[in-house]
């Protein structure tokens, strides 16, 4: 029998963490631990010898990981960024994906292929959730300021809201800005002017 | 000349100015070229993205090209330090419960004698001293091991851990770290959160420390010849605006902005400006060449600079051999910068190799217009490393 896959998942928020390891799992060949706190993060992680770790690719403590690369003995040594030749494309589309792993040096590519691929797909799910989460909260800010600028408009002109709206959108057109960065700025600058 | 847009990496600290005024003040832009300027997250992350060609350039520690050329870390991508992008920078700190110590006896926080700043360590600590450094490869941790080894401290009386900068405070409260060693903002943003205090700048223990480096990926740099010299002239003509003092408030009011540093100009102008407020109690100390943009001669990526930090990895993490240590050393690239540098009036220095640690003032040195003025480099030791003697 195959030894198992031994997975890292170095992630702090739990749902995050729930879902890439049911992901992992499903794949069956492997044992998934999710270390969630980055205090003494090398050793938390080599205590588990892991095969692969994963990591968020924006995650500030991946500089801590750098130091098991530097371990002593090769089975303290779980993290080569990475298995060259053979997985050089995966490691190009885990970095897209936002996901950096280190990865056993001499683990087998047919081994290492389906827990990346599982886990390249997840965080891309989550990456792009993520990032759809911050679209929508900055659409709802621009919409609060564009409201406050037109209001500012309407007082300031005695215009109603439409034309105080076209009156933004001309301005931004002639100088080839956002709507919501001429809102932003008159509402900017009538805070300065009281 | 058509404009290229360049993705360029850089992590949000202070030195990182050359990359941004590059494209602020648009030095980028009389090369042609923009700078698609991303902060990344981690400095793994950072080289990374430049390994993968994500971005083509980056403002990286100088240790780490010279590691990576050794094969230490997880990349082993053959990189090219085309420039030096600044000169010491860094600082010393310690946290609360070790500041309170030294207090009670009687240090003064001068922020600048290490023997002194040693000594004091040495009588306040009952254990090892636990140090948090942004990387393993670094400059702050080749400054502090040499530091410590040669002052009463000791090298085997501290331990060097790598805990990333945005996290330093927090991990010197919950007692992970005694002490750091980071790059501005980072130590002041300690002492302005009532954390701790600052010991010693970077230069203190080396006057001329090369400190980031601005690196490509080797075939880049040999197949984009152009693309690189236009980077490297933008680069050069912002280090030279920057080394100007009377730039020192624009340039802390562009690297305060929400989408760089995001910080209070005035806590960026202390590490430009060298008035450092090293405690919570507001004490200013005043350290000329605190963080030095290269104005004349320091961007020139000094092979013998690149062997010191070699030979500084070999005893950590060798023995690597001879030939290793010199094909290390050879990612600082002199000759690309002499190639690129030759159209502009760049005064460049006659040898590629110098002797570090022997400039005690500023010395006039053979270069091609007779101008070159080398800052000091001494070491706190007096110490001085020849390239051609590596033991």
């Amino acid at each position: 029998m195959q030894n198992r896959v031994t997975v890292v998942v170095v992630e702090e928020d739990r749902d995050r963490a729930t879902g890439i390891v049911n992901a992992l799992t499903d794949t069956g060949d492997c044992d998934v631990f999710v270390i969630a706190s980055h205090s003494g993060l090398a050793r938390q992680i080599a205590r588990h010898a892991p095969d692969i770790v994963l990591i968020d690719i924006d995650n500030p403590t991946r500089d801590m990981m750098e130091e098991l690369t530097l371990a002593s003995g090769p089975l303290d040594r779980p993290v080569a960024m990475f298995v060259s030749g053979a997985a050089g494309g995966l490691a190009k589309a885990a970095i897209e994906a936002g996901v950096s792993a280190y990865v056993v040096d001499g683990l087998a590519p047919e081994r290492l292929k389906p827990v990346m691929d599982t886990a390249i797909a997840r965080f891309s799910m989550v990456r792009q959730m993520r990032q759809e989460l911050a679209e929508t909260r900055r659409a709802l800010e621009e919409r609060k300021v564009i409201d406050r600028a037109k209001g500012l408009l309407m007082k300031a002109r005695g215009i109603d809201e439409d034309a105080a709206y076209a009156l933004l959108r001309k301005t931004a057109m002639d100088q080839g800005r956002r709507v919501a960065d001429v809102a932003e700025a008159l509402v900017t600058a009538a805070g300065l002017l009281g | 000349m058509n404009r290229v847009s360049l993705p360029v990496a850089y992590m949000p600290l202070v030195d990182a100015a050359p990359l941004i005024i590059a494209q602020e003040m648009g030095f980028a832009d009389s090369e042609a070229i923009s700078l698609d300027l991303i902060a990344a997250p981690s400095w793994s992350s950072l080289r990374d993205m430049l390994c993968f060609g994500r971005v083509d350039a980056a403002h990286i520690l100088s240790a780490v090209p010279v590691a990576m050329g050794l094969g230490l870390g997880g990349m082993t991508t053959p990189l090219a330090a085309v420039s030096v992008l600044s000169v010491n920078g860094n600082v010393i700190g310690i946290g609360r419960p070790l500041e309170e110590r030294l207090r009670l006896q009687g240090y003064m926080f001068d922020f600048s004698d290490a023997y002194a700043a040693a000594v004091a360590l040495l009588e306040a600590k009952s254990e090892r001293l636990v140090f948090g450094v942004p990387f393993p490869f670094s400059m702050h941790v080749e400054l502090l091991r040499y530091w410590a080894e040669r002052t009463a401290l000791g090298a085997e009386s501290i331990e060097i851990r790598t805990v990333p900068p945005p996290l330093m405070a927090e991990a010197l409260q919950a007692g992970d770290i005694d002490a750091f060693c980071v790059g501005e903002p980072w130590g002041s943003v300690v002492v302005d959160r009532g954390l701790g205090a600052l010991l010693l700048p970077g230069k203190a223990i080396w006057q001329g420390a090369p400190e980031k480096v601005l690196a490509t990926r080797r075939d880049w740099a040999e197949t984009e010849p152009d693309l690189l010299g236009r980077l490297m002239r933008a680069v050069w003509q912002a280090n030279r605006w920057l080394a100007k003092p009377e730039s020192r408030i624009a340039a802390a009011e562009i690297l305060s902005r929400q989408v760089y540093l995001d910080l209070p100009p005035e806590l960026v102008d202390r590490s430009l400006s060298g008035r450092m407020i090293v405690s919570g109690q507001g004490e200013q100390r005043d350290c000329d060449g605190f963080l030095r943009f290269p104005g004349s001669a320091a961007g020139f990526p000094w092979r013998s600079q690149a062997k010191w930090i070699a030979h500084r990895l070999e005893r950590m993490h060798g023995p690597f051999g001879p030939s290793s240590v010199e094909t290390a050393a050879r990612v600082f690239r002199s000759d690309l910068y002499r190639q690129h540098m030759a159209q502009t009036d760049a005064d460049l220095p006659g040898a590629s190799e110098k002797l570090e640690g022997a400039i005690r003032y500023p010395t006039a040195v053979g270069s091609t217009r007779g101008g070159l003025n080398l800052q000091p480099d001494g070491f706190f030791d007096g110490a001085i490393f020849d390239p051609d003697t590596l033991e």
